[in-house]
């Protein structure tokens, strides 16, 4: 997958969690958290869906690394070729 | 397929839940939902746990739908569904009313502010501080400090004020003073994001949409299918033992109380020495009692507040709100707006309670307080409705025994285990591969919205597990 194509996956599920979320001027090294309202309980959501579609286990110690969507590329690039 | 019983059910599924708390069932939507076969089994012959109502000569009773805090409508919307969502509604009065202070609030940041500038004459900068405080708090903050020593460090010797603060809480997870301040500070904070709310129609109407819900999502649901042990081999789950069937499943996640998953499911030779050793120190928490007052058909009564917090006791204590004579309890009002579909009025008194002091009683002594636990709550309550007597037509006490009877939880509790519960909910699968549960644990995971969120953090853990097998 591409960095862009990633970065589509984790938009695209975002929007799944919150349709109302507005991620048109979203800045891509900024924490999501900040930018979009994001709790907890959403980042549990980001995990799950990408264990569903790529069958991909994100331990807890890890999930700091989906702060940002440049880290989500970062974390989510080896893991997917592999995948 | 919703069945009456065990045997509807099939060989073989992908995970079989345990009871149908509010985080049974979301677990059981949430892995349904995620593409697992799910089996849920129920115990009893009504859905929800202690999310639960009973019906009395035409009135309809909820048990636990007291009040819950606004995160429950983007849970709802994301673990649920829409309908279920557009269903809760705001409970706008809620009433104090004590020796120490008497005051009518909407419950949030904004109004309890201005409550305590004017009639507690805290100053602003304290009131933010504090809520700025109890707002950063999150499950891996110290836990040394305890709420009694929060309050001291904010407003030292008020007692009122940590009578506002802390009687609440108490009624809505069993909490004390002496608990970790953390479980306090995210509880409250819930709350105080926008007020208190409800759900339109009652618990018998939320129920049927989830039901709704899970059989839509493919969920298996036996009721009346009593689990008797979680069978495992080779230290895996294989499945359940329900009567004579065997149900195989490598997944297993226990809505019952956590102890009672341990020692009378699993069995404690299942478990490894060093995790029964964490257990050990594990205390439930306390249980409840409540007093059901149904007012005729022909009666109405007038409008004293949807949630009210009263108390003769003098000063606010722990104890005291745990005693089996409290003088403390909250009074929930169903007004006809609770279900528009079904115009009648119903008040439900709850209290804190110790298992122990009624357990130990003999048949006549029981009754006996019970009819005088009716009576303490009918004077509290004539305070407010001067003519209630004359308005009833049903009268009827619950008591840890009663919660004990319906969840089969150790020592009734209504409200889980304390804070040291919450790692052994989590770690189990560790201790006995394939096992999870689901549950009120630890104080910041009960209540209806933390059961409801805590079921969807374990069936995060459940599809991990299920997905690595």
């Amino acid at each position: 997958m591409t960095i862009d194509e990633i970065k589509n996956v984790i938009l695209e599920i975002i929007q799944d969690i919150d349709d109302e979320a507005d991620l048109t001027n979203l800045d891509p090294s900024e924490a999501l958290r900040d930018q979009l309202d994001l709790d907890s309980m959403d980042f549990l959501d980001i995990v799950m869906e990408l264990r569903k579609r790529y069958q991909i286990q994100i331990p807890e110690a890890d999930y700091p690394q989906l702060a940002t969507l440049d880290s989500c590329v970062n974390y989510l690039m080896p893991r997917l070729e592999a995948a | 397929m919703l069945h009456k019983t065990v045997n509807g059910a099939g060989e073989r599924y992908d995970v079989i839940v345990i009871g149908s708390g509010l985080g049974g069932l979301t677990s059981a939507n949430r892995l349904a939902r995620s593409g697992h076969k799910v089996l849920l089994l129920e115990h009893h012959h009504q859905l929800g746990g202690l999310a639960t109502w009973f019906k009395r000569k035409g009135h309809i009773f909820d048990v636990s739908l007291h009040g819950f805090p606004y995160g429950m409508v983007k849970t709802c919307r994301k673990y649920w569904n829409r309908k279920i969502m557009e269903s809760i509604v705001q409970l706008k009065k809620i009433v104090f009313d004590n020796p120490q202070f008497s005051l009518t609030t909407t419950f949030d940041r904004q109004d309890f502010t201005k409550i305590l500038i004017n009639k507690f004459k805290i100053s602003q900068a304290t009131i933010d501080d504090f809520f700025n405080t109890v707002a950063a708090m999150n499950f891996y903050d110290d836990q040394s400090m305890s709420t009694l020593d929060l309050f001291e460090k904010f407003f030292p010797g008020r007692d009122d004020v940590h009578r506002l603060l802390m009687e609440p809480i108490t009624y809505a997870n069993g909490s004390t003073l002496m608990d970790p301040a953390i479980t306090y500070g995210i509880v409250f904070s819930n709350f105080m994001n926008k007020g208190v709310f409800t759900f339109k129609g009652g618990t018998d109407h939320l129920i049927g949409m989830m039901t709704d819900e899970l059989l839509k999502n493919g969920v298996t649901i036996c009721k009346n299918s009593k689990v008797d042990r979680i069978v495992s081999e080779g230290g895996r789950v294989r499945g359940v033992q329900v009567g004579d069937r065997f149900i195989a499943s490598a997944t297993v996640v226990s809505n019952s109380g956590i102890l009672n998953t341990i020692y009378d499911l699993a069995g404690e030779d299942t478990f490894p020495e060093e995790f029964l050793e964490k257990v050990k120190p594990v205390r439930v928490n306390t249980s409840s009692c409540q007093v059901y007052i149904g007012i005729k058909k022909e009666e109405q009564i007038d409008d004293i507040g949807d949630l009210l917090f009263v108390s003769t006791a003098k000063e606010f204590s722990s104890d005291e709100l745990l005693d089996m004579h409290t003088r403390s309890r909250t009074f929930s009002l169903y007004y006809p707006k609770t279900r528009p579909d079904h115009n009648r009025y119903t008040i439900v008194a709850s209290m804190n309670s110790k298992f122990d002091d009624w357990a130990g009683l003999d048949d006549s002594k029981y009754e006996a307080e019970k009819q005088s636990l009716i009576e303490r709550t009918l004077v509290d309550l004539e305070r407010y409705i001067p003519d209630i007597r004359q308005k009833t037509d049903w009268l009827e006490a619950a008591t840890p025994k009663t919660i004990h009877r319906y969840t089969l939880h150790t020592k009734g509790t209504s409200f889980g285990t304390k804070f040291e519960g919450l790692d052994i909910s989590r770690s189990i699968f560790k201790a006995l591969p394939g096992l999870f549960h689901v549950g009120s644990v630890g104080i910041i995971m009960s209540g209806w919205l933390g059961a409801i969120n805590y079921g969807v953090i374990v069936a995060n853990d459940v599809d991990g597990y299920i997905r690595s097998l």
